[in-house]
């Protein structure tokens, strides 16, 4: 099985956000693998640890600093990177979506797999957007996967409760957080026991990496000139919430609450 | 000037909240746009949801067929498609419910189109405000194409009246192909309480309530509001709640008029997801917590110490 999977950098976010002029400025900045497209990766792994012929393809556009990112997907365990070069925070998700679509007609993997949401863009539509380009089935927001012949039976996070959905392969599939769980991932033949959470590059997977093969090629290669449907104006700090006041006692604020705030 | 297509969201048989937060926005883009006629889309649904629908727009159209009964991307795509080119639209818009952020990027795949998501204001016919960022950031942006697909944050939307009658018309979704994909079934989690985006007092605890059987406390206040319960996501990852009560970014959005957080420190993504409450009230033994910088009544003490007397405090007050 040859899976293909994406790895955005992203600012890491457990920073503080700075703006400056209306964009983000990333000077200074730590940059790590989008946690949704890691939780992917993860996932892939888990998938091809099943046993058999199985590769997996870490898929990243960007500048040539992006090898970083893809580099330590191959530490993991992923087989070997694809860098398209590009401008990644010029690209609107139309772009990025058309590139993934070439790039899987390039590839042709078995299932293209990517987090479900960029946490910077926080658009959440790269993995429709190519499954409705491509005519493949799509099963968006997995919290579980489940292979089966040639088919994978996904749980989708719903509002309310999981959908479970079966899909044929090839397919497309994006993930939730709940997909690094213990047993969220379940292949016939990998019987190995799995940690919360990915996993981290052990210092054999990291001198691996270092020979595995990271292909640099350009949208043109692809055939493709992908125009924005969407552009990004500016980006702006949201207003800041004033903080109240801090109430000396359970009665304080029940009187609070009823006489200013009329919440009760 | 094209038309503006709403999604109708219903569950059993009835229309979704969440819709009429789309309604809102879509009528607010109608000004912007200077004119346009508010379509609405049922698909899969009885009669009921398109008559309650119809009261908010001038047109819907059903379709209805065995294959479109249960949601599913692939089939519901192509008749939002269809329905959208004969409905003369150039703008297809839902809430951000689970549905609409599964299909509608799907749908502008098929119709070439540019998408924004979550919405949160509309500046112009063409240009939208959105958080980004995990809410650290306000986007502005500006759809190039001459169609478009928006979903709405609903927080961000109040819910629309209604506006008269519209008329309801079946309409024809073309073919179907589902691709070989199907639903196996649906477990939904069981819930006495409001949905938790549709809320008015929403009662959160986070990874200070330390155990699962603590959120019981938390139920008690929830129940004397006839509110919903929340929780954080170190909560939800620790096995103390269900994964679908988790407030934040990467879960719910919620904005009720109260919002009560109890043993919650105030994660940026946690954040993210509650502070456009109308009131929000903070109990943490930290006074150093985050959550205290978006609180408007913050009180520091542990819950253990206070919780029991202000549940039964506003039980007397509710009883009343």
């Amino acid at each position: 099985m040859k899976i293909l999977v994406t790895a955005k950098r992203v600012p890491d976010p457990e920073q503080k956000v700075k703006l400056n002029g209306g964009v983000v400025d990333t000077s200074g900045m730590n940059f790590v693998v989008n946690p949704f497209d890691e939780y992917a990766v993860e996932a892939a792994l888990r998938l091809a640890e099943a046993g058999g012929d199985n590769e997996v393809v870490v898929l990243s556009i960007g500048s040539k600093d992006v090898s970083q990112q893809i580099r330590s997907c191959l530490a993991m365990g992923a087989h070997r990177g694809i860098l398209v070069e590009g401008d990644d925070n010029a690209l609107d998700a139309e772009q990025v979506a058309r590139i993934v679509a070439a790039v899987y007609e390039r590839e042709k993997p078995d299932l293209l797999l990517l987090g479900k949401q960029t946490v910077d863009g926080d658009a959440n539509q790269v993995a429709q957007l190519v499954a409705g380009f491509l005519g493949l089935p799509q099963a968006c927001f997995a919290c579980e996967i489940e292979l089966g012949d040639n088919l994978l039976s996904v749980g989708r996070e719903i509002d309310g409760g999981t959908e479970y959905k079966r899909v044929p392969l090839p397919a497309v599939v994006s993930v939730d957080l709940r997909i690094v769980l213990p047993t969220a991932v379940r292949a016939p033949g990998n019987s190995q026991t799995y940690a919360e959470g990915p996993r981290y590059a052990s210092l054999k997977g990291i001198m691996q990496a270092k020979k595995k093969k990271i292909e640099e090629i350009s949208a043109g290669d692809l055939g493709v000139t992908p125009t924005p449907m969407v552009k990004t104006v500016t980006i702006e700090a949201p207003a800041e919430r004033g903080g109240g006041v801090i109430v000396g006692s359970v009665d304080e604020l029940i009187s609070k609450l009823r006489d200013e705030a009329k919440a009760l | 000037m094209g038309n503006i297509l709403i999604l109708a969201e219903h569950t059993d048989g009835k229309l979704r909240a969440a819709t009429l937060s789309a309604v809102s926005f879509a009528r607010k883009l109608k000004e912007a746009k200077g004119g346009a006629e508010l379509h609405g889309l049922v698909i899969g649904a009885g009669a009921s949801v398109a008559d309650e629908f119809a009261k908010y727009v001038d047109k819907v159209s059903t379709v209805e067929s065995a294959e479109l009964a249960s949601y599913q991307a692939e089939t519901w795509s192509g008749a939002a498609k269809q329905v959208f080119e004969q409905a003369g639209a150039d703008v297809l818009c839902a809430a951000a419910t689970s549905t609409a952020k599964d299909l509608l990027p799907r749908v502008a795949a098929l119709l070439g189109c540019g998408m924004v998501s979550e919405v949160a204001t509309v500046e112009g016919p063409k240009t939208f405000k959105r958080p980004m960022l995990a809410g650290n950031a306000i986007g502005t942006v500006e759809v190039l194409s001459d169609k478009m697909v928006a979903t709405v944050r609903q927080s961000e939307w109040a819910a629309a009246e209604p506006s008269g009658t519209g008329t309801v018309a079946a309409a024809d979704g073309g073919a179907m192909n589902a691709l070989g994909a199907s639903v196996e079934r649906v477990e939904t989690v069981k819930n006495e309480r409001p949905d938790l985006t549709e809320a008015s007092v929403v009662i959160a605890g986070g990874r200070g309530m330390k155990a699962a059987e603590n959120f019981a406390h938390l139920e008690k206040l929830a129940d004397i509001f006839g509110g919903a319960m929340g929780a954080t996501r170190a909560a939800c990852d620790a096995g103390m709640v269900p994964n679908d009560l988790q407030v934040g970014q990467t879960g719910k959005v919620v904005a009720p008029d109260l919002y009560i957080a109890i043993g919650i420190s105030g994660a940026i993504q946690h954040l993210a997801g509650m502070k456009g409450s109308k009131v929000i009230v903070a109990i943490n033994k930290d006074p150093e917590a985050p959550i205290f910088s978006v609180a408007d009544y913050g009180l520091v003490a542990k819950w253990e110490d206070t919780l029991p007397e202000l549940t039964e405090k506003i039980q007397v007050i509710k009883s009343r």
